[in-house]
C-alpha cells in the first residue's frame, strides 16, 4: 500500500474544492463585515470605522419587523413543506416497492424547470382571473374575484412551499431507507400497535432527515428574493428586497452588507438556539 | 385478532390517495406554463381562447433570447466542469486520505448552501469589486462554480464511499502508482456519478438567478432574461413557450443521468 507517501498532493486534491466553496464565500463574507462598517461615500471607502449603517438601516424597526416577518414566512413554508412530504417520502420507502426510483424522479422532474417561471406560475394560479377564481366562478360560489389570493405573505408561503417541496422529500426519504427494517418489525413482533411503532420506531429514527430537510429549507428561503417580488406584494416585503434595494437603487453598498450581516447574524443565532434546545431536550429524556 | 389501528388506516387509505394529490399539486405549475404557451391570447389569465404555435414561433425569431440560451449554455459547462473536478477530487481526497481537516472540510463545503442566494451574491460582487474586475459572463460562470461545488460534493462522496478501496488496492499492489490507479481505476468506475454531478451542476447553473442578477455585465443569462421579460404582458406568452422547452429538454436530461446512474457499475460492497 503506497498511500500516504505524498501528503502535499493529497491536501492539493482538496484544493480546488477548498478554494471554490470555503475560501471564497468565508473572504466574501468577512468582506461584506469590513463593508459595512464604512462610510456610504465611495472616496471616504476605509478610512474610518463607523456603525452609521448599523444606525441608520439595522436600527430602525422597519428591518425588524420585515425580518421578523421573513422568519415567519420561512417558519410557515418549513412546517408546511415538512407535514406535506413526509407522507409522500413515508410512501416511497416503505410502500413504492420497485418503482421507488421512478417516483423520485418523477417527483424531482419538475423542480428542473426554471425556478422563476414556477413562481410565476402561482400568480396564474391565484391571480384575479387565475385559476382559483375562475373554477370558484364557475361553480358559482363567488360573484367577484377573491383578492385576498396574492399579493401578500400567503402567496409567498404557497409559492414557496410549492418550490420547496422536493427538496424535503429526498432528505427525509434517505433517512427513511435507512432505517433497519427489522427494528420495526420486531417492535410490531413484540405487541406495538402500529401507532406506537411509528411514533417510538420510525418517527425519531428518521428525525435526522427532517432536521437536515429543515434546514436545507429554512435558511435559503428566509432571504429569498424572487418570490416575495413577485407575488409577495407590498405586505410581503421580505428582508431580501431590503437587501437587494440597498445595492440596487439606492446603491448604499454599506448598508446592504450591514442589513446581510444582521440577517446572518439573526438566523445563526436562532439556528443555534434550536440545536442546542434540542440537545437539552434529548440530555433531558 | 387483527384491528386496523390507525397507522394500518392511514397508509392503506390515506397515503394512496394522498400521493397522486400531492403529484398532481407538484406538476400544476408546470401544468400551466405547458397549457398556456400554447393559449392563443396575449393575457395569461382564463378563459383560454384557442390553440396556437405562435410562441414557439416568436421563440425561434427571437435574437436576443437565443443569445441569452447561448450564454447560459456557455456559463453552465464551465461552471458544471470546473465544480465537479473540484468536488471529484475533494471527495476522493476526503474518502480515501485520512486527512486532518476531512471533518471539517465536508461540513464548510456546504457553506455556499446555507447562506441565502442573496447574501452570497452581494458577497461575491463585493469580492469581485476588491480584486479589481468588473461585472461579466466570466465572473457570473464563477460565482456558479461556487454554487455547484458543494452539489458535486455529495454526490461524489456517496459514490466514493460506496467504491471498494480494494479494487484500488489491487491495482496499486499490482505496481500501478497512486496517479495511474485513479486514472484507470477509480475515475472508469465512477464515470456515472461524474456524468450525474455534471449535469446537476449544468441544470442548477442554467437555472440559477440572484446570483447572476449581481455578478452580470451586458451579457445576459437566460433567467436575467426571462426576469427582464416578467414584466412586459406582451411578451409573456412566448416566456411560457420558453419555459415548456426548457421543461422538456432538462425532463429528458434529468432521465438521461437517472439511466446512467442505474446503470452505474455494480461493484460496491456493502
Amino acid at each position: 500500500m503506497v498511500r500516504g507517501d505524498n501528503r502535499l498532493g493529497q491536501y492539493a486534491m482538496l484544493a480546488p474544492l477548498g478554494i471554490s466553496a470555503v475560501l471564497v464565500v468565508l473572504v466574501s463574507l468577512a468582506l461584506i463585515l469590513v463593508l459595512s462598517v464604512q462610510r456610504t461615500d465611495p472616496a471616504a471607502l476605509f478610512t474610518e470605522f463607523t456603525l452609521a449603517a448599523y444606525r441608520n438601516e439595522v436600527a430602525l424597526p422597519i428591518f425588524w419587523i420585515v425580518l421578523l416577518r421573513s422568519l415567519l414566512i420561512s417558519a410557515a413554508v418549513t412546517i408546511a413543506t415538512l407535514l406535506l412530504s413526509y407522507p409522500v417520502a413515508y410512501f416511497i420507502a416503505f410502500k413504492a416497492g420497485r418503482h421507488k426510483a421512478l417516483l423520485l424522479v418523477l417527483i424531482s422532474a419538475p423542480f428542473f424547470t426554471s425556478y422563476l417561471l414556477r413562481i410565476f406560475a402561482w400568480k396564474i394560479i391565484l391571480g384575479f382571473n387565475g385559476v382559483v377564481n375562475s373554477f370558484l366562478k364557475t361553480l358559482g360560489l363567488i360573484e367577484q374575484p377573491l383578492q385576498f389570493l396574492v399579493y401578500n405573505p400567503f402567496s409567498v408561503v404557497v409559492a414557496l412551499t410549492h418550490a420547496y417541496l422536493a427538496f424535503a422529500v429526498l432528505p427525509i426519504y434517505v433517512a427513511l431507507e435507512r432505517i433497519d427494517k427489522s427494528l420495526i418489525e420486531s417492535a410490531s413482533d413484540l405487541g406495538a400497535r402500529p401507532f406506537a411503532n411509528f411514533r417510538q420506531i420510525t418517527w425519531p429514527l428518521s428525525l435526522p432527515g427532517v432536521a437536515a430537510a429543515a434546514l436545507l429549507i429554512f435558511v435559503p428561503t428566509v432571504g429569498d428574493y424572487v418570490t416575495p417580488t413577485l407575488v409577495g406584494g407590498p405586505g410581503g416585503t421580505m428582508v431580501g428586497n431590503l437587501i437587494q434595494a440597498q445595492f440596487g437603487k439606492a446603491n448604499d453598498w454599506p448598508a446592504g452588507s450591514a442589513l446581510s450581516m444582521a440577517v446572518i447574524f439573526s438566523v445563526g443565532l436562532l439556528l443555534a438556539l434550536m440545536a442546542g434546545s434540542v440537545k437539552l431536550a434529548r440530555n433531558a429524556a | 385478532m387483527k384491528i386496523p389501528y390507525l397507522v394500518d388506516v392511514v397508509e392503506r387509505r390515506w397515503l394512496t390517495a394522498y400521493v397522486p394529490l400531492f403529484a398532481v399539486l407538484l406538476y400544476l405549475p408546470s401544468l400551466l406554463i405547458l397549457l398556456f404557451s400554447f393559449n392563443d391570447g396575449v393575457y395569461v389569465a382564463f378563459p383560454l381562447k384557442g390553440f396556437t404555435t405562435l410562441w414557439y414561433g416568436k421563440l425561434a425569431a427571437n435574437s436576443a433570447l437565443l443569445h441569452a440560451a447561448r450564454n447560459s449554455f456557455a456559463v453552465g459547462l464551465f461552471a458544471a466542469t470546473i465544480a465537479t473536478i473540484a468536488g471529484t477530487l475533494g471527495a476522493f481526497a476526503i474518502v480515501r486520505y485520512k486527512l486532518r481537516v476531512a471533518k471539517a472540510m465536508t461540513v464548510l463545503a456546504n457553506l455556499p448552501l446555507l447562506i441565502p442566494a442573496i447574501i452570497l451574491g452581494i458577497a461575491m460582487l463585493v469580492l469581485l469589486r476588491a480584486i479589481g474586475f468588473g461585472n461579466s459572463l466570466w465572473a457570473i460562470a464563477f460565482g456558479h462554480v461556487v454554487v455547484c461545488a458543494p452539489l458535486s460534493l455529495s454526490v461524489m462522496l456517496s459514490r466514493f464511499v460506496d467504491l471498494d478501496p480494494a479494487l484500488e488496492e489491487a491495482a496499486m499492489d499490482l505496481g500501478a502508482t497512486e496517479r495511474k490507479t485513479f486514472f484507470v481505476i477509480t475515475l472508469p468506475l465512477s464515470l456515472s456519478a461524474i456524468a450525474a454531478s455534471f449535469i446537476l451542476c449544468f441544470t442548477t447553473s442554467f437555472d440559477e438567478f440572484v446570483v447572476a442578477f449581481f455578478l452580470s455585465g451586458p451579457e445576459q443569462t437566460l433567467p436575467l432574461y426571462i426576469w427582464g421579460q416578467l414584466r412586459f404582458p406582451t411578451t409573456l406568452p412566448m416566456i411560457l413557450a420558453l419555459g415548456t422547452v426548457v421543461l422538456g429538454a432538462t425532463l429528458a436530461l434529468v432521465v438521461f443521468s437517472e439511466w446512467l446512474r442505474r446503470r452505474g457499475p455494480k461493484v460496491a460492497v456493502n
